[in-house]
């Protein structure tokens, strides 16, 4: 299997801001560890179990930049926010984060805080809000569907890229001066493109769920009251 | 993940480091990486220690090193971002071969090829030494939240499941008459990858309701938690590394 690292790997960002971020994530994932034991029922437990397989699936397809030395790939938080919810939603990125930290050397150990803030926290929380909101203001088809993981997932791309662009600000270890903002618009611009792959992705794969099985799409389930299941009347039809 | 459901970088041996308890390997490995990572980047010799100390346990564990030196090339985009450094870093310029590189670019380098490789290769060991049955246990064991041992848990189980219905559907559509080379099999794949899921779903599900049934609440069974948890004394063996690393970390920081 040839894999790289992608996700930061030790020494890229100093001691002191890891630490700071480590217990952001600590604190966050806390919170999403009490809320999502709530969420977790018979149907949401091998869904998350599968999200997670699926995102650790799809990160291994990544991007090399060897122009910049950057390397961008598909994050999967807002297909998790999509059909597990935020909570579980987060777990589910952070968990893929911790075995590959752990077992595949990708993201250094030390560095988990910072990896785990951007693409579980700040990935999936950014994909929450917007999935939120377009879910309100886009009409109930399959096509407003579509739109609303694609927008989603393009966004929380380019977040999570962002929240690594402000910790390397607050604390890399290598002054860059003048070729930070270079290193931002690096990021950007090919987060935006690996955005547009994964808003296709999660677009189809929600798109899919969604027509052959809706129950199992966290998002719709939360925006409208659970119809009350139909009640076989006894005796059945004569 | 019944017996023998081992992931492909564990290695199968019976060597000392694969005989103690998962738990103990997970801290060792922790604090060993965090010694690394707060050690100034000028102390060279530090970074010495700490490689002597990698190459002792790969040989304790009998993990060669060109299985470990081919298996850490997964680093190689940080290495590549390394080398950018010296031209893009700031500050003063120094001389070096006939090209000016930014000195702080050239530590910055150093600084994330020696830390980014000694923490592969002491994931790398980790991963070579424990099954992944293993490494949840001790996850579990060190008080990790159930909630994600479970999804860990199902992930694994499941990635399993994705593997054998993508290939599955690929036999199917090659038996229908397509013909996947390498980029024509991207358009097949992006229109069949919501099938795949739903799919992979709907047999992880069964998997699942099999389990419930038979008695699973979250957690494994307690037979594979009863035996083999840490003694003592192995927690003292396995501090050797973690403790000297951080020993050398210490030294480094004052001297410094």
């Amino acid at each position: 299997m040839e894999t790289l690292a992608m996700h930061i790997s030790n020494g890229i960002i100093d001691g002191p801001v890891a630490a700071v971020f480590a217990a952001i994530a600590l604190a966050a994932m806390t919170v999403c560890v009490l809320r999502g034991r709530r969420d977790l029922d018979d149907r949401l437990a091998p869904m998350a179990g599968l999200v997670a397989a699926f995102i650790f699936a799809v990160q291994m397809l990544n991007f090399p930049i060897f122009t910049a030395g950057v390397s961008g790939h598909l994050l999967g938080g807002a297909l998790a926010a999509m059909l597990v919810g935020p909570w579980v939603g987060a777990l589910c990125v952070a968990v893929v984060l911790v075995v590959q930290a752990l077992v595949f050397g990708d993201g250094g150990v030390a560095m988990l805080g910072l990896n785990i803030t951007n693409m579980a926290v700040l990935g999936t929380a950014a994909a929450y809000l917007l999935i939120a909101l377009l879910l309100r203001v886009l009409p109930r088809t399959p096509t407003g569907l579509a739109v609303t993981a694609f927008v989603s997932a393009l966004v929380s791309v380019v977040v999570a890229a962002m929240g690594f662009v402000l910790q390397y600000q607050l604390g890399g270890t290598t002054d860059l001066g003048g070729n930070l903002a270079g290193l931002a618009g690096t990021m950007a611009g090919v987060h935006l493109l690996i955005g547009i792959g994964e808003g296709l992705i999660t677009a189809t794969t929600v798109v899919t769920v969604a027509k052959a099985r809706p129950d199992l799409v966290y998002a719709l389930r939360a925006l409208k009251p659970a119809a009350p299941a139909p009640v076989p009347a006894v005796g059945g039809v004569r | 993940m019944g017996a023998g459901h081992a992931h492909v970088l564990y290695r199968e041996s019976a060597s000392p480091v694969h005989r103690l308890p998962p738990e103990v390997k997970i801290a060792a490995m922790v604090v060993f990486t965090l010694a690394v990572v707060a050690t100034p980047r000028e102390a060279f010799w530090a970074f010495g220690g700490y490689a002597l100390l990698v190459a002792v346990v790969a040989a304790l564990a009998r993990v060669g090193p060109g299985w470990l030196l081919s298996r850490a090339t997964i680093e190689l985009p940080f290495v590549l971002f390394a080398v950018a450094l010296p031209f893009l870093g700031a500050g003063e310029r120094i001389d070096v071969l006939g090209l000016r590189l930014s000195s702080d670019g050239l530590l910055g380098a150093w600084n994330i090829i020696a830390k980014g490789t000694l923490g592969v290769l002491a994931s790398l060991l980790l991963a070579a030494t424990t099954t992944i049955r293993d490494l949840i246990l001790g996850l579990d064991r060190l008080r990790c939240p159930q909630i994600l041992t479970q999804i860990a848990t199902f992930m694994l189980r499941y990635l399993d499941v994705l593997v054998g219905e993508a290939r599955r559907m690929r036999v199917a559509r090659v038996s229908r008459g397509d013909d996947p080379r390498f980029l024509w099999q991207l358009r097949g794949f992006a229109a069949g990858v919501g099938a795949l899921f739903l799919r992979a779903f709907e047999r992880g599900e069964r998997v699942y309701l099999a389990m419930v049934s038979r008695g699973y609440t979250g957690r494994m069974p307690a037979v594979w938690q009863g035996t083999g948890a840490a003694t003592a004394g192995q927690w003292l063996v396995a501090s050797t590394v973690p403790v000297l690393a951080a020993t050398i970390a210490a030294t480094a920081v004052v001297l410094t």
